[in-house]
């Protein structure tokens, strides 16, 4: 596969996004495929904001830093502003919107509400998913390795005990 | 981002002829790097070769020697059972590199190849001999805390920030590579330029080489290694300074010892000076700061960071009584 690029920097294409090529490309967002026609440089989370209307993961920091954009890609979790959704074809792709299922929520996000792990809520996505993804690692945790496996999203409101409560609780529900 | 063209490459010698086509082209494995540094156009490629579909993500047990290929992820290197058993400073390296998210990302051939976080590279506003070849060095004399003060020069104190790489430095790991003029090993020691009047050039890769895997030797007494960092916070931080140490322990009486330095230097930093200053030694507090001496005694620091070689020595001295025991 190859896709050649536009030939005009982002601000001089804007109003005229004809002049950028784009491709199309499949992402299974959520259990869903959905084909996309994106420019190569689309971030996964640009792609997902952008063009799926998927806006639980946020753009906080926008270089990795802070987490406010962790999706699981293959069950694993990723800051999806540090990757391109064209490198994404055939990954199987869950967002925040994806972890409640069938109307019910997941037990991390039962523990959170109950345990007050969020203030403002713009890390809370992030975190979820992150803590889903160390749930289903299936290994032993306890309040430091929980930390560490929490050291990538950020919280600026400082709710970090009650996030590891929630998360303690969660991994010790059925 | 600037506009790119995109190329998925299916084999090395497909992604080596995307590279022939377009020689500004860079590669891209887990992007945690390359993308950072395209969004503050510190990069700006025409063209990106995706080599995530290379069949490059084993690890295996070669003679004495254990082989990564260049994309296995930091994670699955962290989680391997011969390299937590056989060679734990490394797994020690990895489970405190970067976040969770990121050691899902990274790749252990871009974690060799990351650059910098010198605040003057990463942004195109100030001067950068590296960066910017001949515009000057703004870390010099200007905010300098998390620069270098070994293997620097009057061009350029930028810290190489892997942690990784220091335990291979200790290893004397050799780097496997594809080019357009065929394979080659490179070690690791030979691996790494320091500055001196060629910041730009950070490696002996020729343009367009590719990392197809790393051989880490599995080191008889590796078992005895750790790795101590030290940074601003309790995690998800680059190293203010750490070291890498394994010990080969007669009784009380040191055979030999691998030391390297990071968040110090310009390069992952093997010291020599260090490993002869232990070698006979009495596994003591004595000894190891003797060694703590001989690993800094070049160190010059530029001001904001001439805390760090106290620091280093006590980081290095660390390391070397938690190995001992």
């Amino acid at each position: 596969m190859r896709i050649e690029a536009a030939g005009q920097p982002f601000d001089s294409v804007q109003g005229d996004a004809d002049r950028t090529l784009r491709v199309t490309v499949t992402l299974n967002v959520n259990r869903v495929d959905r084909e996309l026609k994106i420019e190569p440089r689309e971030t996964l989370l640009d792609a997902l904001r952008e063009r799926l209307g998927l806006t639980g993961a946020k753009k906080g920091c926008d270089q990795g830093t802070c987490g406010a954009c962790t999706v699981l890609v293959n069950g694993r979790a990723i800051d999806s502003c540090l990757t391109l959704a064209v490198m994404h074809a055939g990954d199987k792709i869950v967002t925040i919107e994806g972890i409640a299922q069938d109307g019910k929520l997941h037990p991390v996000q039962r523990a959170f509400i109950k345990h007050d792990g969020f203030q403002c809520g713009f890390c809370t996505p992030g975190q979820i998913v992150s803590a889903v993804a160390l749930l289903n690692d299936g290994k032993n945790l306890h309040r430091d390795t929980i930390r560490e496996a929490m050291s990538g999203n950020l919280c600026r409101c400082g709710c970090y005990p009650n996030i590891i409560d929630a998360v303690i609780e969660a991994a010790e529900s059925p | 981002m600037n506009p790119f063209a995109y190329a998925k490459a299916a084999s090395p010698s497909s992604a080596l002829t995307e590279f022939s086509n377009e020689r500004s082209a860079r590669y891209i494995a887990g992007g945690t790097t390359i993308l950072d540094l395209m969004k503050i156009a510190v990069e700006a490629p025409p063209l990106l070769i995706d080599i995530n579909a290379l069949p490059l993500a084993s690890i295996e047990v070669t003679g004495d020697a254990i082989r990564i290929g260049a994309l296995a992820r930091l994670r699955d290197v962290a989680e391997n059972e011969i390299v937590r058993s056989r060679l734990p400073f490394v797994a020690i390296a990895l489970e405190q590199s970067a976040s969770p998210q990121l050691r899902n990302m990274a790749t252990i051939g871009g974690n060799l190849l990351q650059r910098t976080r010198c605040p003057y590279f990463r942004d195109i506003a100030t001067p950068c001999n590296k960066r910017a070849p001949g515009s000057g060095c703004g870390a010099l004399d200007g905010e300098n805390r998390r620069e270098a003060a070994l293997g620097t020069s009057e061009h350029c104190i930028a810290t190489h920030p892997s942690d990784l790489a220091v335990t291979l430095a200790a290893l004397d790991a050799t780097v496997h590579v594809t080019g357009l003029g065929g394979n080659r090993e490179i070690a690791l020691h030979d691996f790494y330029r320091v500055p001196g009047d060629t910041p730009q050039v950070e490696t002996s890769l020729e343009p367009g080489e590719l990392i197809v895997a790393v051989s880490l030797p599995l080191l008889s007494y590796g078992a005895r290694s750790t790795y101590v960092k030290v940074r601003d916070r309790a995690q998800y931080d680059f190293a203010l300074a750490s070291a890498a140490v394994a010990l080969d322990l007669d009784g009380s009486t040191i055979r030999e010892a691998r030391v390297a330095l990071g968040g110090i230097a310009t390069i992952p930093w093997r010291s020599p000076g260090a490993e002869g200053a232990l070698r006979g030694a009495p596994a003591t507090r004595a000894s190891f700061e003797r060694a703590a001496e001989a690993a800094l005694v070049d160190a010059r620091g530029r001001g904001g960071n001439d805390y760090k070689i106290p620091l280093a020595k006590r980081t290095l001295v660390r390391a070397l009584e938690i190995a001992a025991v």
